[in-house]
């Protein structure tokens, strides 16, 4: 099985350890990972800010990269959900373009996802053994793509304990735009998020994004919160 | 003062943290209670079958307008047509005149917010009296509603009694149910000695003409059955086209707004009082209200919002909400609903401010027990509005897709940004800057992951 890693934009510049661990985990499996060099970003915040024109370019170039991939795997739920649910939108009127976009759509996956549902792995090893670690639900992932049970059994898997965290699914107020445009209320949402937080190790996500939100606020505020992007837990615990 | 969300949100939460607390605090109580109440029954079914109905009424409502129309007039009742809120204040204003109404009892309405009634009557010197305990709460303090359902969940309890305390001279440390009673004493005596009641109908039931109101506390049944005259302002969009059709509609609205199976009082008017009854109005008067309903309408991409039964329940799931309640938004309509409704009512420049009063999460669209789909459009307000964004937003989306449409020009600039970043935490970038002050300095990584795939990964 051969796969196209799309590291995303956010995860090349800013989680590039938890992307390359993603690779590393692929591997591990017995998947082979390519990595189209001319890929950039999905679009997703021109599509969120309204300007369409402008996502609908970088929406048609990353459809014209990972052309040909039977597999394009992404380490960002919110980004396979641009891919998945957002972009064909932007073709409503482009036949060919739409077509590619629902073409893309049927063979994008968020890592975790991909792991459960096409290489069916159950059981990464038990490196997590004694872990406490919260979950965060990306939004559009979890609601846009249904994707909620898969990681939290994968974490589950490597012996870690998922605590139960009343906000799980809560949004955490990143939203990309939103978090610059209504930053203080962007904020408490976060504070939100870290007030229910329960007593854990990592607090963890498909979503690299609303953990840099997360903690950039913890941070700001003095709170003690580490987290690790699920890419990164679940290759230690294969490889711990 | 800066006028619209962004500013407001950011004024409440600075000034008014007990909002975010009680607000908070009511909206995941009603939240959780909706998920229970929907999890009792088939609520999925249900609501596709409630949205397709709706769909179908707005399709054809100029017919079920026209049928209910004829229904009411059959059963004694006059109907009124409003175009606009300066409309509807001219037929209120004939039918106190024709009554020569002194005092008026008003059941919950956010269509009579829609049209200031409350504005009217101060200015034709009618007493009028708020019937629903938060409407009369907010009255009282001299605020509007906000939200639909919870006019007063902004206020916690020492607001309500240091107010209470104030207008009505109850003790400083009253109970809640002590409270309630002052409130009844005032309420009790307004009901009997009031000429006009005026409510806001839920439904508007086509084949029979029926007038359907709910509540929980029992004034709008008072309303409705005490003074002589009732008005019931009606929004065009509240037809249903069945009297079976309220079996569903009935409960799905008490079980998305508060998780009840059913609200605890449900009227439903068919004319005014006849020989034979012992209440009712001598007087029932329909006023179906526009106001802008009409121009939503023949908006494809909008319509669906005019399904809204107004159960709030986008509202209680909204973690933008419930940061700020409902007056930061600044409209008659707040949270999800009101950022899709209120453009299209209004003005749809109002769609660049309160367009940005959402994250995207989604999380109405789960609840919306029409099925709205109220994320897509918001994001369709943000695309009419980006049109008209500030020149320098419009460059930088503009310039990002040319970087992110061009590999090495994205590879060399995401190399600087990362070394600008790690030597300053990057406060002078547009946009990373913004998102620093909040979130301290950007730490990108030491190297890219393409950097790592060149070196390491990419060999093996």
């Amino acid at each position: 099985m051969r796969v196209c890693f799309f590291v995303t934009c956010l995860a090349d510049q800013f989680f590039a350890e938890a992307a390359a661990d993603a690779v590393r985990l692929l591997r591990a499996l017995g998947v082979g990972v390519s990595f189209p060099r001319a890929q950039t970003c999905c679009g997703q915040p021109a599509f969120n800010a309204g300007h369409w024109d402008e996502a609908r370019k970088m929406a048609a170039h990353t459809q014209d990269v990972f052309e040909g991939c039977e597999y394009v795997v992404l380490p960002s739920g919110s980004c396979t959900t641009m891919l998945r649910a957002y972009s064909p939108r932007l073709f409503e009127g482009d036949r060919p373009r739409y077509e590619a976009a629902l073409d893309l759509a049927g063979r994008s996956y968020e890592l975790a996802e991909f792991l459960v549902k096409v290489v069916n792995a159950k059981d990464l090893g038990r490196g997590l053994e004694g872990v406490r670690l919260a979950y965060h639900h990306g939004c559009h992932v979890s609601r846009e793509l249904g994707v909620k049970e898969e990681p939290v059994r994968l974490l589950e898997a490597t012996g870690a304990e998922v605590v139960p965290w009343e906000a799980d699914q809560e949004c955490c107020g990143f939203g990309g735009v939103f978090s610059v445009k209504n930053a203080p209320v962007s904020l408490a949402m976060a504070d939100r998020k870290l007030d229910t937080l329960p007593e854990v190790d990592y607090l963890t996500s498909a979503d690299g994004a609303c953990l840099m939100h997360m903690a950039g606020r913890a941070r700001t505020r003095g709170l003690d919160v580490n987290v690790r992007h699920i890419a990164s837990l679940l290759w230690e615990a294969r490889n711990g | 003062m800066a006028k619209g969300y962004k500013a407001a949100a950011k004024r409440a939460l600075a000034e008014q943290p007990q909002v975010r607390e009680s607000v908070t605090r009511a909206t995941l109580h009603f939240d959780a209670n909706r998920a229970r109440a929907y999890a009792e029954v088939e609520a999925e079914a249900w609501r596709d079958w409630a949205a397709a109905t709706k769909r179908h009424t707005l399709s054809r409502l100029d017919r079920y307008l026209i049928q209910a129309e004829a229904r009411l007039l059959a059963s004694g009742a006059e109907v009124h047509w409003a175009e606009d809120a300066d409309d509807a204040q001219q037929i209120l204003r004939e039918l106190i005149d024709r009554y020569g109404v002194q005092r008026v009892v008003k059941g919950k309405s956010m269509l009579s917010e829609e049209l200031e009634v409350n504005g009217l009557l101060e200015r034709l010197g009618v007493e009028f009296f708020e019937t629903d305990l938060g409407e009369y709460i907010i009255q009282l303090a001299g605020e509007p509603p906000s939200h639909i359902v919870g006019p007063a969940i902004h206020k916690n309890l020492e607001e309500i009694r240091a107010l209470f305390h104030e207008k009505l001279g109850t003790p400083p440390d009253a109970s809640p149910g002590a409270l309630a009673a002052a409130a009844r004493k005032v309420l009790r005596e307004a009901f009997l000695t009031a000429d006009m009641g005026i409510s806001g109908a839920n439904f508007v039931v086509a084949e029979t003409g029926t007038v359907v109101l709910v509540e929980n506390e029992g004034n709008i049944r008072l309303s409705t059955s005490a003074p002589r005259v009732h008005v019931v302002l009606a929004g065009i969009e509240k037809l249903l086209p069945r009297v079976c059709d309220l079996e569903i509609f009935l409960q799905l609205l008490a079980r998305a707004a508060t998780g009840q199976k059913i609200g605890t009082f449900v009227s439903l008017l068919n004319g005014p009082r006849r020989p034979d009854e012992p209440d009712g109005p001598e007087h029932l008067h329909v006023v179906f209200v526009d106001n802008g309903r009409s121009s939503v309408l023949a908006d494809r991409e909008m319509y669906e919002a005019l399904s809204c039964i107004r159960c709030g329940a986008c509202l209680n799931t909204c973690p933008v909400y419930r940061q700020t309640g409902g007056h930061a938004y600044g409209q008659v309509y707040s949270g999800p609903i009101g950022i899709v409704l209120t453009p299209g009512l209004r003005d749809p420049r109002l769609a660049e401010d309160l367009g940005y009063a959402c994250s995207l999460c989604t999380a109405c669209a789960d609840v919306c027990p029409v099925k709205i789909p109220l994320p897509k459009q918001i994001l369709t307000w943000r695309v009419r509005s980006a049109k008209r964004a500030p020149a320098a937003e419009r460059m930088a989306f503009a310039g990002y897709a040319q970087l992110m449409t061009r590999p090495r020009f994205y590879r060399i600039s995401g190399k600087l940004l990362r070394i600008a970043a790690s030597l300053t935490g990057a406060p002078w970038l547009p946009v990373l800057g913004a998102w620093a002050a909040g979130h301290g300095a950007l730490e990108p990584s030491p190297k890219s992951f393409r950097e790592i795939w060149e070196e390491d990964l990419g060999n093996a």
